[in-house]
Order: structure tokens, then C-alpha cells, then sequence
């Protein structure tokens, strides 16, 4: 059910949405250094998240070179008599087909090699267009950051297969797993995309609409 | 470090309006049935929504959750088996080997996805809950409430279980791999989890908060 709008964002009308408990109050600026505080929860209040963009651009940035190292160095290493064989995210794909398990290779190429770039390429097209004012297809826009917020955590799949590997696989001499520097790289590009992602507010897609003789 | 609170916005009107998460957009609200959602007619966001019995059936469900938690913890997930030797693996010593191997910031990174945020929101969501069942509300509500929704994206049970899979599928090439009570419990927590999100209504728990004006 859609209920009956007003053609006006809270913002234009003075208004602050609590980030947490979404009750409306009337926005003013603090004090510089101070707070303005939900009267109901207490959180801190904002009319958009804080230095959206800066923090945005700095953490996609950052996801960007820590994905490099995360898709060279190896995540694990199999040591088995005396001889290790290094595996990399895309050696382990690789291992899979080989091995005919095609729904996990498949499952684990799109978890670990689709969604991280594919996440990286939507927060830097989210953030060109903020910054151009774009008023293409807000809706869309809109959804895509949705999407990319949601499907972020998926691609930790490696990182507990590596964990439990790890664990399990303790035969001395025989075989043993070693977890390698590109799993740490892997993961942080995980959790530095997921804070992107939190940092980012799609409210800032919609302020472009806000003026219309202004462009 | 100053604090001001926002000047009341009048009660009736306050109530009477919700933006959108999305794009911001004001709506007049609506009495809902139950188990009807409003959406933005803008961007499709969620607005609201009313549950039947929220805070009982989220209740039941997050203890059930926390029982599940406790055996998938306490039990092994797989059991390996090569040429006579076994070895078993549990959430924990997945954590404790990374760590061992100096590896901690990874240890640390799948402690908290796979441990510490699922627990945390369990026990923070019975802690608001069950008070508010027999008719009290608990210390500091609005503050554990809150960290509910900041757990969320972390507690990655889930994807946990997948990884685990993939793990299991590797390796039953080569050796025997026996899964364990965990495994079972960790796939019924996932959704006594998903089951509490999906009943959990927060505007009904906020509401229980009366505003300092
Ligand atoms: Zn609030
Ligand atoms: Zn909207």
C-alpha cells in the first residue's frame, strides 16, 4: 500500500528523520561541536549522514587498491609433504570446475569475483552521479544502492571456507592449510566496501531533483 | 561536548507523518491492517508496517535463537576423517586456528561475523523484549534497541553455513566428512533468526518510548 504523500521532502520542510527511530523533529543546525538529539531514542541527529561523499569516495578508494592484493596473493596455502600449493580466489574457482562441482564453482565465482567488483563499479557510478547532480533514473539509482548494500556480506563465503579448512585440515606431515595474506585483503575489501556502502545516503540522489531551475 | 535536544515537534504531528529512508519523500500515515506494509511511491522504500503479536512472536523466536546458538557453538560442524586420523572442527576452533597461525585480524574478522554480532543481537534483542512482554521497560532501551540495527549487517550466520559447505564439498573428495549436530543447529538458527527479524515491528517498540519533550 502507498499512502498519500506530500510533495515535499522532509528536509524542504524543516524536518529531520531519526536514523534510528524515525521519529520526525524539526531540524536546526547545532551548535558548532554539538549535537542535535532525538528527543525519543537520543541519537545523534543529521538532515543526510555525515560527510556522506567524503567518507564514501575515501573507503571505495581504499576497496579499490586492497582488491589488488586480494585477488594476487594466495588466500590459502596446501601444504602437503613438505610442498605447499598456493590457491588464490580465482585459482580456487578454477579448482572447483575442474572437479565438475558446477552449482558451488558458480555459487563461489559470483560470491567472491561478481559481487566484489560489481559492488566497487555501483558505489563509484552512485558517487559520479551524486556529484553531477545526475537526475537520470533516481528510482533505478536508488534501487541499485539497495542491492549493492544487501549483497556485500555474500562474499564472505571464502573467508569462513578458509577458516574451517584451516581447522580441520591438521595432518602434520601429510597435508595442513595455511591461510595466506590475500584472504586478510580479501576480507578487508569486504568490510571496507560494507562501510561504502553504510556511508552513503540515497537521499542525496533525490536532493538533485530538489531544485529544478537550478541545474 | 554541547547537546541540544531538537525542539518537540508537536506530538500529533509528529505521529501523523513518516519520510521516507530512501529519498526522504513526507507521507501522511495511514492506519494499516494487519500484515500490511507501506512503500514509498517514489523509490519503493519501506515505509512502516504492522505485525500481529511483534513483540511475543519475535520473543519466542529470538529464544529459540539463542538455544540454537548455544548448540551450534557447543558441537562440532563437520568431523574429518583421513586414513585412521580425525580431526574436528567448531565455529570456535575456526577462529582459534587463524589466530594460532598469527593470522588475528582475520580471526578477529570471523569471530565477530560468525560469533560475537549474532550473539550480541540475540541477547540484545532478548534484553528489550522480554521486559517489554510483561509490561516493563527495560534500562536504557532506546540505546540497546539501537545497537540492534547496527549488529545487523555484521551477524552473517548465513553466509557462514555457506562457507562451511564449500569447505565440506572440497574436502569429501579426498577424505570422509561427517557433519555434526552443529551444522544441523547452525541451519535452524539462520531461520529462527530471519523469523525474529521478519515478526520484530521496531515503530511498535519505539512507540513504547514516550518522548522528552
Ligand atoms: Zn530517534
Ligand atoms: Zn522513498
Amino acid at each position: 500500500m502507498t499512502p498519500s504523500s506530500l510533495p515535499i521532502t522532509a528536509a524542504r520542510t524543516g524536518l529531520v528523520r531519526c536514523h534510528a527511530c524515525h521519529l520526525l523533529s524539526r531540524w536546526k543546525p547545532p551548535p558548532s561541536g554539538g549535537h542535535l538529539l532525538c528527543p525519543r531514542c537520543g541519537a545523534d541527529l543529521h538532515l543526510r549522514k555525515p560527510d556522506s561523499m567524503a567518507r564514501a569516495w575515501a573507503l571505495t578508494l581504499a576497496a579499490f587498491i586492497l582488491y589488488i592484493p586480494a585477488n594476487t596473493l594466495p588466500i590459502m596455502t596446501v601444504v602437503s609433504m613438505g610442498h605447499g600449493e598456493p590457491d588464490t580466489i580465482l585459482s580456487g574457482v578454477r579448482v572447483l570446475v575442474a572437479g565438475g562441482l558446477w552449482p558451488l564453482a558458480l555459487l563461489v565465482f559470483f560470491a567472491s569475483i561478481v559481487v566484489p567488483v560489481l559492488k566497487l563499479v555501483a558505489l563509484t557510478y552512485l558517487l559520479v552521479s551524486v556529484r553531477r547532480k545526475s537526475r537520470w533514473r533516481p528510482r533505478d539509482r536508488t534501487v541499485l544502492y539497495r542491492i549493492t548494500e544487501a549483497v556485500g556480506r555474500w562474499s564472505m563465503i571464502d573467508v569462513f571456507m578458509i577458516s574451517i579448512l584451516v581447522a580441520l585440515v591438521k595432518l602434520g606431515a601429510i597435508a595442513t592449510i595455511e591461510p595466506g595474506a590475500g584472504a586478510l585483503a580479501f576480507a578487508a575489501v569486504v568490510v571496507v566496501t560494507m562501510f561504502a556502502a553504510m556511508s552513503f545516503d540515497p537521499r542525496l540522489i533525490w536532493d538533485a531533483l530538489e531544485n529544478p531551475n537550478e541545474r | 561536548m554541547m547537546n541540544a535536544n531538537s525542539p518537540a515537534f508537536p506530538p500529533a504531528a509528529a505521529d501523523a507523518l513518516v519520510a521516507c529512508h530512501d529519498c526522504d519523500l513526507l507521507y501522511r500515515k495511514r492506519p494499516l491492517r494487519e500484515g500490511e506494509k507501506a512503500r514509498c511511491g517514489r523509490c519503493g522504500a519501506l515505509l512502516y508496517a504492522r505485525k500481529s503479536n511483534s513483540i511475543e512472536r519475535a520473543l519466542t523466536l529470538a529464544l529459540a535463537a539463542l538455544i540454537l546458538f548455544g548448540l551450534a557453538n557447543a558441537f562440532p560442524l563437520l568431523d574429518f576423517q583421513f586414513q585412521g586420523r580425525g580431526q574436528q572442527s567448531s565455529v570456535l576452533s575456526g577462529v582459534w586456528e587463524l589466530y594460532a597461525q598469527g593470522m588475528w585480524a582475520l580471526a578477529a574478522v570471523v569471530f565477530v561475523a560468525s560469533i560475537l554480532a549474532p550473539l550480541l543481537k540475540i541477547l540484545a534483542l532478548l534484553y528489550v523484549l522480554l521486559p517489554l512482554r510483561v509490561g516493563r521497560r527495560p534500562w536504557r532501551m532506546a540505546w540497546v534497541f539501537r545497537w540492534i540495527e547496527t549488529l545487523h549487517p555484521w551477524a552473517m550466520t548465513e553466509v557462514y553455513l555457506l562457507g562451511v559447505l564449500v569447505a565440506f564439498v572440497k574436502l569429501s573428495d579426498i577424505a570422509t566428512i561427517v557433519p555434526g549436530v552443529a551444522l544441523y543447529s547452525f541451519a535452524a538458527l539462520i531461520v529462527a533468526m530471519a523469523a525474529t527479524d521478519a515478526a520484530l515491528e521496531p515503530e511498535a517498540i519505539w512507540e513504547r518510548l514516550e518522548t522528552r519533550r
